[in-house]
């Protein structure tokens, strides 16, 4: 038996290939709402993974530091790298900015870490050019996506740094490049008042008479001195020495320093789980959505494509055509065209991807997943035109 | 594909009733038609004369409210259908020419004529060698690749001849064959159906107020007040 459905693809392969292909471009937006998701989960492990770190050493009663403030004295670190199990411990700040560079506003996550030390936590990693940061000030590592190149100056806050590194795929959780400055400038950066503020401050705290006592002279000029420095970091990276837990090793943290330490699984958790679920959540409803749009496409085209045959089938019916071969034949004209435009979807979504200005992560399971959508959907999309087909009454061939 | 047991087609007392009660319109009244293999007779009338009603009866499509027909000497209707497969009985008893063609677009001429034997389970390569056979004698097999869309409508309305015969049916249907075409065409067209009915021993049909082609046939059926009336034709030789 010769396919029908195939025969009339065929016969009107352009209108069909056009028509698929439109369908295409709708289903290529909605696997590219499904890349950007997987991107957002892609960003949040790399943003993990690239850290080093096997714990975060936060502020008590924080989510810190990627999805709340975390603020904790920058010496805390020597007592973490004492606790048992503890193989290295770094300081890191993060400080998301807005940096104002060759007339043009870069968005960047601006990491602060310990000068000279590749390989601790918090270091940059995945270095494509140039050198890690080896001066103690104004010296900068930023990924490529930034769009800054070697030995060019950016200004970060009140203070200008050369370019000295480039890094790939070192990204926030919310897909902003990294820029690594050394830990003090970053700590600056981060608490820095203006001068006019300075001032304000200094005159309140010597208007308070607390601070200027007859009896203590030099009290003033020591809280002064107190208040220009800043020896807070949002977090300490902890990496374990081999043979030891997570959680065997957080555990005594919590209980000793007082602190909140989270676990890998822990700050996956909180960044997929929370940080990201409102975006999740509505791209989950753009998808069902698009998906809803793209199977009442599929049903019009079909039922168009079946009413302008209804001659047709009404032959084909007299002739003695079973009613199941005229829905084959409606099913497999649905299910060609669902593939034609999942095709046309999955090169048009690899095309625009990478000018998207997040990171699509287009994933193998995700298109598998999506032709069999696809299929489901064309199918169920081909119910309204069967049912007109088998309501067409071959006497309709004869006419009178 | 069951070959037919029995050759021509007997119609007695055939009634249609449309409605019921007060607004019951009586298409059909007492029609009788007896066509016997290798015939073509003419059905004439006017519109609303119940030709319609009479092709969808006598082609399975529409049940009578009573009455008799006979394929040869089985009974396919008797005050029921007789036949429980009335789409196999369309497809392997009986052949509809139309007065369009009405090939499926989508096909070329060989597979339009192939796809009756094929859905009668007939292999591929056996139908479209009947189809071809058919396509030769009725002289259109030069045209075996082309589309519908590529056809005269001359050369459409012989592959729809062609599509009806190629089964073997003992009967053919054909409604207003000749409407669309020129008194030529239309002549050639009887023609080849009474060649076809005699070499395929088939009874043939035709409901027509053409007439152009009316003087071709031998017998004649009218239908006044829903009853046949047979007349004698004068059998012009057609074409």
């Amino acid at each position: 038996m010769i396919s029908l459905a195939g025969r009339d693809i065929l016969h009107g392969w352009g209108k069909f290939v056009l028509t698929g292909a439109g369908l295409g471009l709708l289903i290529g937006v909605t696997l590219t709402m499904a890349g950007v998701y997987r991107g957002m989960v892609d960003d949040a492990r790399v943003l993990l993974d690239n850290s080093g770190a096997d714990l975060w050493v936060v502020q008590q009663d924080t989510l810190g530091p990627y999805a709340e403030s975390s603020s904790i004295r920058d010496d805390v670190w020597r007592g973490v790298v004492g606790m048992p199990g503890v193989a290295q411990a770094a300081n890191v700040t993060y400080l998301t900015t807005q940096i104002t560079h060759a007339g043009r506003d870069v968005r960047a996550m601006i990491v602060g870490v310990v000068p000279g030390g590749p390989g601790e936590p918090g270091q940059p990693t995945r270095l494509v050019a140039g050198r890690h940061i080896t001066r103690g000030h104004y010296e900068a590592v930023a990924d490529v996506a930034a769009g800054f190149a070697l030995g060019e100056r950016i200004g970060v806050r009140r203070n200008e740094y050369t370019i000295v590194g480039l890094t790939r795929r070192m990204v926030s959780s919310g897909g902003d490049p990294m820029v690594f400055i050394p830990l003090k400038d970053a700590q600056q950066a981060q608490f820095l008042k203006d001068n006019d503020a300075i001032l304000q401050q200094r005159r309140h705290t010597a208007e308070n008479p607390a601070f200027d006592r007859p009896g203590v002279p030099g009290l003033l000029d020591a809280v002064i001195a107190s208040q220009s420095v800043n020896p807070y970091v949002n977090a300490v990276l902890v990496r374990l020495e081999r043979g030891h837990a997570a959680e065997e090793v957080a555990e005594p943290i919590r209980r000793w320093l007082r602190l909140q330490v989270y676990t890998r699984a822990q700050m996956e958790e909180i960044l997929v789980g929370k940080l990201i679920a409102t975006s999740a959540r509505q791209i989950g409803m753009f998808l069902v959505i698009l998906a809803i749009v793209s199977a009442a496409i599929v049903a019009f085209i079909i039922y168009t494509l079946t009413i302008g045959k209804i001659r047709e089938i009404a032959v084909l019916k007299l002739i003695g055509t079973r009613n199941r071969s005229i829905a084959a034949m409606i099913v497999q004209q649905a299910v060609g065209l669902g593939l034609i435009g999942f095709v046309v979807g999955r090169i048009a979504a690899a095309v625009w991807a990478p000018i998207f200005p997040r990171h699509v992560l287009l994933e193998s399971g995700d298109a598998g997943r999506a032709l069999v959508a696809v299929v489901v959907m064309c199918i169920l999309a081909s119910v309204l035109a069967i049912q007109a087909a088998l309501k067409v009454d071959p006497a309709e061939a004869i006419g009178g | 594909m069951a070959e037919p047991a029995s050759r021509g087609i007997r119609i007695e007392a055939l009634r249609k009733r449309y409605g019921a009660g007060d607004t019951a319109v009586d298409a059909l009244k007492d029609v009788n038609m007896v066509v016997g293999a290798g015939e073509v007779v003419g059905r004439v009338g006017p519109s609303g004369s119940g030709k319609s009603t009479l092709l969808k009866c006598l082609g399975a499509i529409m049940e009578p409210s009573g009455g008799r027909m006979l394929l040869g000497e089985a009974p396919i209707y008797a005050d029921g259908w007789r036949i429980p497969d009335l789409r196999a009985l369309r497809r392997d008893s009986i052949g509809f020419v139309f007065q369009a063609p009405y090939l499926i677009p989508f096909l070329d001429v060989t597979d339009n004529v192939a796809l009756l034997p094929m859905l009668a389970g007939v292999a591929n390569a056996e139908a479209r060698r009947r189809a071809l056979e058919l396509l030769a004698a009725l002289d259109v097999a030069h045209r075996a690749r082309a589309m519908p869309s590529q056809l005269s409508g001359g050369e459409q309305q012989r592959v729809a001849i062609a599509r009806a015969l190629v089964n073997r049916p003992p009967v053919i249907l054909a409604d207003e064959p000749t409407a669309p075409l020129d008194s030529e065409r239309a002549l050639t067209v009887i023609r080849i159906l009474n060649d076809m009915a005699r070499q395929f021993q088939t009874a043939v049909i035709v409901v027509t107020h053409d007439e152009k082609i009316i003087p071709t046939f031998r017998r004649i059926y009218h239908i006044r007040d829903g009853r046949t009336v047979e007349e004698a034709g004068e059998g012009r030789t057609p074409g």
